[in-house]
């Protein structure tokens, strides 16, 4: 009886997580082009319902009611499944995002690396729809993609150790706990350089603009979701939104102190977290209307010879100022925190 | 038999059917999915004994970046698979032979008198509210262990080394950029303005 109730109140959770969440995605992408829209002098979608609020939802039915093709001596199997792949560890991942204080679905100790290790799973869903189709363009797209995400995955990783040796915790919860007190106590300052890899990284390995290699429309079509229509794509584009708005909740809680106020007395709770996850998101957006596309070989050496150098003296420099109690961020952390 | 135990049983099944077709599986890229699986279920059976952070970190470091380059030679390389199956005859003696051989040292080994599970009792559980299975793990690691963890550690260094000692030509007739020069390039290195009078169009 005890394990029926724990099923169902798992269960009712998840929904609570997910539905909000898919209502996000769908209007990020309506935030996206109007955002982009005003950026670039234009109007963006206006037509469908009150301001073109509508319009994620016509989007939507749409690619609902449109036909699935598959290409022939395409490995029918992959094909169907490597949206689903891509699709289920970007929803994974939002099993351990704590919203507010205690607010979250699973609350377990290797919340951090449980993260990291979903979101790594994501390439799968790239990789296998680029062997499946059967096609040069998407094939071209899927190996682009699977080098990038290898490279930025590990100055990903290196980033997030500076936040465990900071916090000596891998709940994202306490994380977030040991950052309280205040704008000041947030990890962005003594991790900056950390912070800026862990976010860029993150745009990239969710191939966004302006590391959209994996698509590039310009050179290979659409990369690897060039064959699919209807649902499958939606399903990918599902992915790929979901995994933008958790590499900005993940910014939010591992460098801007999640759910806590930026300025002690003012009140912690979840519109603090949603705050800091907008701007973040805001920052995603921005980045696409503003920068043009890397070219591969620059994509790769960024990744190889510039941040994974940056997080490694880094690291050594978090180390020794533990080691020596450096104040005024880092006298507290040896002695368990604030 | 308790949930579990019925749980253990469901992953383990799923782990060796997806063992077998990982060896007789014809396309490669089948096969290569098919192990993905198989450390996939292991992490899930390393879950149930509670061993969170070894089984998370077998999928962020097997699935997510080892059999992904995994895939990625494999796709790139487009192995046809008919010839290797060719010899199958000529080298199923050999095969036996070192199957053999290893069962009989299993079988040594848990049959032998030092190595029967009643000389290793089961370890008891740990209360939730003890050290996380990361702290224990690192702690080993860095106090009883140390000198194990830097051996392994330097044979992981050497391994990098030699790879890259192997794979590294110094090919002298590729072009390649110098992203520090392109940055450090000024306009009048490159542009040239050329001042020079209007002309009267000629027709």
């Amino acid at each position: 009886m005890d394990a029926l109730i724990l099923t169902v109140w798992s269960l009712v959770k998840i929904v609570i997580v997910l539905v909000p969440l898919i209502l996000c995605v769908a209007y990020l992408t309506l935030a996206e082009r109007k955002v982009i829209g005003s950026m670039q002098v234009r109007v963006g979608p206006n037509r469908v319902g009150f301001k073109g609020l509508g319009q994620p939802f016509a989007d939507v039915f749409k690619l609902l009611c449109k036909e699935i093709i598959i290409p022939t001596n395409a490995s029918r199997f992959l094909f169907l499944t490597a949206p689903i792949l891509s699709l289920a560890p970007a929803l994974a991942a939002w099993a351990v995002i704590p919203f507010a204080d205690g607010w979250q679905v699973a609350d377990i100790n290797a919340g951090l690396i449980y993260v990291l290790a979903m979101t790594s799973l994501g390439v799968y869903g790239v990789i296998l729809a680029g062997w499946a189709s059967n096609s040069k363009y998407a094939f071209l797209g899927a190996m682009r993609s699977a080098a990038q995400i290898v490279a930025y995955e590990i100055a990903m990783g290196f980033a997030l150790i500076g936040v465990l040796m900071m916090s000596g915790s891998l709940n994202l919860g306490d994380i977030v706990r040991a950052q309280s007190g205040g704008f000041f106590n947030w990890y962005l300052f003594p991790l900056f350089p950390l912070a800026i890899v862990y976010f860029i990284s993150g745009v990239a390995e969710t191939n966004r603009a302006p590391f959209d290699v994996a698509e590039g429309e310009s050179e290979i079509v659409a990369g690897f979701h060039v064959d699919y229509s209807g649902f499958g794509f939606a399903l990918f584009f599902l992915a790929e939104y979901a995994n933008m708005i958790m590499i900005a909740a993940l910014t939010a809680i591992l460098f801007l102190g999640g759910w806590m106020s930026p300025i002690d007395g003012w009140g912690d709770g979840i519109h603090w977290f949603l705050i800091k996850t907008a701007a973040m998101l805001f920052v995603f957006l921005w980045l696409r209307a503003t920068f043009p596309r890397y070219r591969y070989d620059q994509i790769m050496r960024l990744g190889w010879k510039v941040f994974i150098p940056v997080t490694i003296v880094w690291i050594a420099v978090i180390g020794f100022a533990i080691y020596f109690e450096v104040g005024p961020w880092f006298s507290t952390v040896r002695s368990g925190g604030l | 038999m308790t949930f579990e135990l019925f749980i253990f049983y469901l992953f383990a099944a799923v782990m060796v059917f997806a063992a077998a077709r990982v060896i007789t599986a014809r396309n490669p890229v089948h096969a290569a999915m098919f192990l993905v699986l198989t450390f996939f279920t292991c992490s899930a059976i390393w879950l149930l004994l509670e061993a969170e952070f070894l089984a998370i970190t077998l999928v962020l470091v097997y699935v997510g970046a080892v059999m992904v380059l995994f895939l990625f030679v494999v796709m790139m390389l487009d192995v046809n698979v008919e010839p290797l199956r060719e010899g199958f005859v000529q080298y199923l003696p050999v095969g036996i032979l070192v199957g053999v051989i290893m069962l009989v040292e299993m079988v040594f080994l848990i049959t032998q008198k030092y190595f029967k599970s009643a000389q290793f009792p089961v370890p008891e559980r740990a209360s939730a509210d003890a050290l996380s299975n990361t702290e224990t793990l690192g702690q080993l690691l860095y106090s009883e262990y140390l000198f194990q963890f830097e051996i392994a550690a330097i044979i992981l260094l050497v391994a990098i080394v030699a790879a890259i000692a192997l794979t590294m030509r110094r090919r002298p007739n590729t072009k390649y950029q110098s992203p520090s020069r392109q940055v450090e390039v000024r306009k009048q290195d490159r542009l040239r303005v050329v001042q020079m009078p209007a002309e009267k169009r000629s027709s």
